[in-house]
């Protein structure tokens, strides 16, 4: 054997057992500053600003800060989306993940979370990811059931709400993020997380990131490709209504007796 | 013909929006206010790689063209920081092409690098006391000596002077000769050493961020290797930078123009006066609508005018006209905007008044209105030469 053939045959080991591949399902919504308007079937009109889901941005931003610490890890993209959806994901790529695979297929317009979640997955397996990396709930539809489904479908263990995350070996540790303060979680690879603002503000892209990500493959396929087939949908919107505005409150003003105003008015709200 | 914008420059623009949205009006406001420059902002885009972007790529820049420097300026101006805040930037852009497109290969690799990671900063000295419109009666002198040149003179409206380490220094290597004006006068790219310059800031009308001076200059020692391209030929160089620069500027002024009529559109929706929003007065919304149509065209013809650069094609009638229609448009705009608040148009707390006095130089400077006009008059129309 020459030596160059072992300093191949080393790479290959040391390339195989340190990638970390991990998957974020990124989302584009139409921008959450902006006022949304309803088509007349109930469906947000997509055709105004649009923007990758800040959520997202943080689940991109934990990929990548998971990927620095790691040897050597891979960050690729997976979202569902019309053609536009490509500017989402080009932001995604433009902030350092390397390679993106857009699902985009006129069969899946208006599709529930079920729906979405069964695509989403079947894209995500052919990947064999360590780790899938989601935002907790979308900002346009806010169901936050997507990330469990997904868990449920890829039979992976779910760990929620992490507000830091760490990979070591084959366990990925998470600080879960509590109304009273964080529980520790920890569970075996390949697992898929949610994660919360708390991982750190989502970096800009530099002006050399954003032409990197120009070149870097972002690979389209459609329901064909993924090899599944449309289900009747799981849920369906039956009416949309608008919040209730806030009423006004009541001032009281104390002209001695406003304790007995209040209890009487706590007594009537039955809030006492 | 194909107006979709590029992929790249929709991309550069939201970058530069997200980048901006950490700069707040009220952070310009107080800039504008104490005069201190902004380097957290520049900072910021320096570390994101932006002060490189029309550097090649060879000297670490991205190489990227006018188009993309135009998308810059304006998505910084449009934010709200108005020339503030593409002030700074613009100078990491367009003073240097000279130095880009003529400078020795040892000037480009000793200085390019540092520029575009902003480690540097660098000035322009062309203008004098009398010497603004017609550069060619420039009086700063460069004398020979051993190995190198000597300089003295004085040089005004320098904008950078008072932090910049490097200065592109026009000077006449020849007195001026009348059948030969622009002959004569040499670029230098040097050292900004104060022990041989004195810098004086002007207190000007806006963009008091940015300072611009009065520099006297006793005696700066240049080397022969600070000499851009060669001796004598420096108004030619000088002349290259002059289109790009017309481009962004007119990008810069339609940025601010559209950020003044954001502001006065959302406040004409809510100000009520005599029972109804402001805006329903078409006394308030129509210069409102006509400034933003002139902002699109003017906006329009800078694109052309950057995609001709940018293509190698001759662009100087269309530089020259985007930037004396931007420079009226931005203007207007924040002028009809200024109205649209009425008192409140002239208080600082709006920012209006900022974007307004700003926006105004760009009728001045780098060229006025009307030596921009002499220009077309005299190369569009072939109309005998006025001056
Ligand atoms: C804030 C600011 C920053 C600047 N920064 C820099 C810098 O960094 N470096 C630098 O070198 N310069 C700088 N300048 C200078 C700028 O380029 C000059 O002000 C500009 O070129 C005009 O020259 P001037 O002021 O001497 O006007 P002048 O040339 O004296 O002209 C005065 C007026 O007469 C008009 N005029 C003159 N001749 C004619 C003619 N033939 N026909 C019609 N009208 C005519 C002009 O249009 C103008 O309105 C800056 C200026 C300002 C205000």
């Amino acid at each position: 054997m020459t030596p160059s053939a072992i300093i191949k045959l080393r790479f290959i080991a040391f390339t195989e057992k340190a990638r970390l591949k991990i998957v974020v399902t990124v989302k584009q919504i139409p921008d959450p500053n902006a006022t949304l308007k309803l088509t007349s079937d109930n469906r947000l009109a997509r055709d105004g600003e649009v923007v990758l889901d800040p959520g997202d941005e943080y689940g991109v931003e934990a990929a990548l800060r998971i990927k620095e610490a790691a040897d050597e890890a891979e960050v690729v993209l997976v979202s569902m989306g019309p053609a536009k959806a490509a500017d989402a994901i080009r932001k995604g790529l433009s902030m350092g993940a390397d390679r993106a695979i857009h699902i985009s297929d006129d069969g899946l317009a208006g599709a529930d979370a079920l729906t979405t979640a069964q695509v989403l997955t079947a894209a995500i397996k052919g990947e064999s990811p360590d780790l899938v990396v989601c935002g907790c709930e979308s900002t346009d539809g806010s169901t936050g059931m997507v990330p469990p489904m997904i868990a449920e479908l890829l039979g992976f263990p779910q760990l929620t709400f992490a507000k830091q995350v760490e990979v070591s070996g084959s366990k990925v540790t998470i600080q879960r993020q509590t109304d009273v303060g964080y529980d520790v979680v920890e569970a075996d690879t390949p697992a898929l997380i949610t994660v919360t603002a708390g991982v750190g503000e989502p970096r800009y892209a530099s002006l050399k990131g954003i032409m990197a990500a120009r070149s870097k493959e972002v690979k389209k396929v459609g329901l064909g490709d993924l090899g599944v087939t449309r289900g009747k949908p799981a849920e369906e919107v039956l009416e949309v209504v608008e919040a209730e505005k806030r009423q006004a409150g009541e001032v009281i003003e104390d002209d001695g007796n406003a304790v007995e105003k209040i209890v009487a008015l706590l007594a009537k709200v039955k809030a006492v | 013909m194909d107006f979709a914008p590029s992929d790249l420059a929709e991309s550069l623009r939201e970058e530069v929006r997200a980048l901006c949205r950490g700069f707040p009006p009220e952070y310009w406001r107080e800039h504008d206010h104490a005069g201190g420059y902004p380097w957290e902002f520049l900072k910021a885009f320096a570390e994101r790689g932006w002060l490189g972007l029309v550097i090649p790529e060879r000297y670490g820049g991205s190489g990227l063209g006018v188009t993309e420097a135009g998308v810059m300026l304006e998505a910084i101006c449009e934010s709200g920081a108005g020339l503030s805040g593409a002030s700074p930037i613009h100078f990491y852009l367009f003073p240097l092409t000279p130095v880009i497109h003529h400078g020795s290969e040892e000037m480009k690799a000793a200085w390019l690098p540092a520029l575009a990671r902003g480690e540097l900063m660098s000035a322009f000295g062309i203008t004098e006391p009398d010497a603004g419109s017609d550069t060619s009666r420039i009086s700063t002198r460069a004398k020979r000596r051993e190995g190198g040149w000597t300089i003295s003179g004085q040089k005004v409206w320098t904008t950078n002077a008072e932090n910049a380490q490097k200065i592109l220094l026009l000077a006449r290597d020849q007195p001026r000769d009348d059948a030969q004006p622009y002959a004569g006068l040499t670029l230098f790219f040097t050292d900004l050493d104060r022990s041989r310059v004195t810098v004086r800031r002007i207190e000007k009308l806006g963009r008091e961020a940015v300072d611009s001076n009065e520099v006297f200059i006793n005696g700066l020692e240049a080397a022969d290797a600070d000499v851009v391209g060669e001796v004598g030929k420096g108004f030619a160089y000088l002349l290259d930078g002059l289109n790009p620069e017309r481009i962004v500027i007119a990008f810069e002024a339609v940025g601010i123009g559209r950020a003044a009529l954001r502001i006065a559109a959302a406040y004409a929706r809510e100000r009520v006066v005599f029972d109804r929003p402001i805006g329903r007065n078409q006394a308030i919304a129509h210069p409102l609508a006509a400034a933003w149509a002139k902002l699109e065209a003017a906006e329009l013809l800078a694109f052309k005018a950057a995609w001709l650069f940018d293509h190698g094609r001759p662009c100087g009638r269309e530089a020259n006209a985007a930037k004396l229609l931007a420079a009226d448009a931005g203007f207007e705009a924040a002028d009809a905007a200024l109205q649209t608040l009425g008192g409140f148009g002239y208080a600082k707390e709006y920012h209006l008044e900022r974007l307004w006095r700003e926006v105004r130089l760009y009728k001045i400077a780098p060229v006025s209105q009307q030596m921009v006009l002499n220009y077309l008059a005299q190369h569009v129309l072939e109309l005998p030469k006025s001056y």
